[in-house]
């Protein structure tokens, strides 16, 4: 990256995004590594591969709302 | 000149006037090129002779001359196919300036919804997600490959987010962890072949369609708006899809070299979405306002042609029948 400090997204919907390889430690001292370029942590507290996002922070909807496809 | 690349695959069987007309020209005839526009737009001739005219621009076929790629006359016919294609969809699905409200809807989780991934997850059978991973592979074995083709269509933070997203597809500087050789990986644990375009005479229009309509907003520039929309939309709703596949899988007790592949793909997605949203999408239209339109195109266009096909395999699964053309059996353990 050649900048002493990291690049870090807060997003108002979702994850927190890290930019650079990172190393997360979890709270029962477990280490997560992640060596993409960018990584995107959980911040909603609903995922289910924490400490990383899956992506269920999405709104869910029933029936008709907003209907679109769905793959 | 023949140059193969290793993995070259070889040529389909054609499946009506056009495609067989192309097929001839690959190998080198000159045949009397037919009408276009006798044939339905997404039907299996068309889609397939389109299809091959694009492979020239990935790997190209066994034994046809690498000069084939840059032929006039098959150019000017590839063009006579995609007006057809591109026009067809233009009139199924009509662009609209709100790329936000499209992005949007991409996002909402629709918790009653019911497609493959639904099927598959919760009474799907193990031939069914073997023909559907087959099915896919026609993309999966070059994937990230018909999105690359935009990079040079790019300038500033779009084009870098976008190379940052397929460094990832591509592995990460790791030839093992590219997404297509997860793939690859995935459909020899599944116990089918893994040989790039071993399912091309198996697959139906619809999967060709597809990956068609992503050939074609890579490779012209004009396009290349709707080409960022195709690849929002498998960027943003992949992960919630590859969830219930890992899902699937672990009910129909694949092994973990199987479920990598779409375990993989909900993380990666996961970024994958922030950045084409924040740094693709965003600083194009302020750079570019009028493209909105394309970028809007590509997302309805790909939902589309996605949507179609799921409607095949699941029409074809609830009679108990093989999606594969013609009943073909090349799937099939």
């Amino acid at each position: 990256m050649g900048e002493a400090r990291r690049r870090v997204i807060v997003t108002d919907e979702g994850p927190v995004l890290v930019y650079g390889p990172t190393d997360v430690e979890m709270p029962d001292g477990t280490r997560v590594r992640s060596d993409r370029a960018v990584t995107a942590l959980c911040a909603c507290g609903r995922s289910r591969r924490r400490p990383f996002c899956d992506t269920s922070h999405r709104r869910r909807v029933r029936g008709e709302e907003g209907k679109e496809h769905a793959p | 000149m023949t140059t193969t690349m290793l993995g070259t695959p070889t040529l389909p069987a054609p499946r009506g006037p056009l495609s067989g007309a192309v097929l001839s020209a690959l190998r080198g005839d000159r045949p009397e090129l037919p009408d276009v526009e006798e044939s339905p737009p997404y039907g299996e001739d068309l889609q397939l002779a389109l299809y091959c005219c694009y492979e020239l621009h990935y790997r190209g076929f066994r034994g046809v001359d690498a000069e084939r790629e840059w032929d006039p006359a098959l150019l000017a016919f590839r063009a006579g196919l995609e007006r057809a294609f591109l026009g067809a969809l233009r009139d199924d699905v009509p662009a609209d300036a709100d790329v936000e409200g499209e992005i949007s809807a991409l996002l909402v989780e629709h918790v009653d919804a019911f497609g493959v991934s639904h099927h598959l997850r919760r009474r799907g059978e193990l031939w069914q997600l073997r023909e559907y991973v087959a099915h896919r592979s026609l993309y999966h074995l070059k994937e990230a490959d018909p999105q690359t083709f935009v990079i040079p269509r790019l300038d500033g933070p779009p084009k870098t987010a976008l190379v940052t997203v397929q460094h990832d597809e591509y592995g990460s500087g790791d030839p093992e962890r590219a997404h297509s050789r997860l793939f690859a990986d995935m459909m020899v644990e599944l116990g089918l072949s893994d040989t790039y375009g071993a399912y091309l005479d198996s697959a139906p229009a619809e999967v060709l369609a597809e990956v068609n309509f992503m050939s074609l907003c890579g490779l012209h520039r004009g396009l290349r708006a709707a080409l960022i929309g195709q690849f929002a939309t498998v960027e943003l709703t992949s992960s919630p899809g590859a969830d219930r596949m890992v899902k699937a899988m672990r009910r129909l007790g694949c092994g973990p070299t199987a479920l990598r592949f779409y375990a993989e793909h909900v993380e990666a997605d996961a970024v994958h979405e922030q950045l084409v949203r924040r740094e693709v999408i965003a600083p194009l239209l302020r750079a570019e306002p009028g493209l909105a339109p394309d970028v809007s195109f590509g997302i309805r266009g790909s939902t589309f042609l996605a949507a179609r096909l799921e409607e095949r395999l699941l029409h074809h699964w609830n009679h108990g029948e093989s999606s594969f053309r013609d009943g073909s059996n090349a799937g099939r353990p």
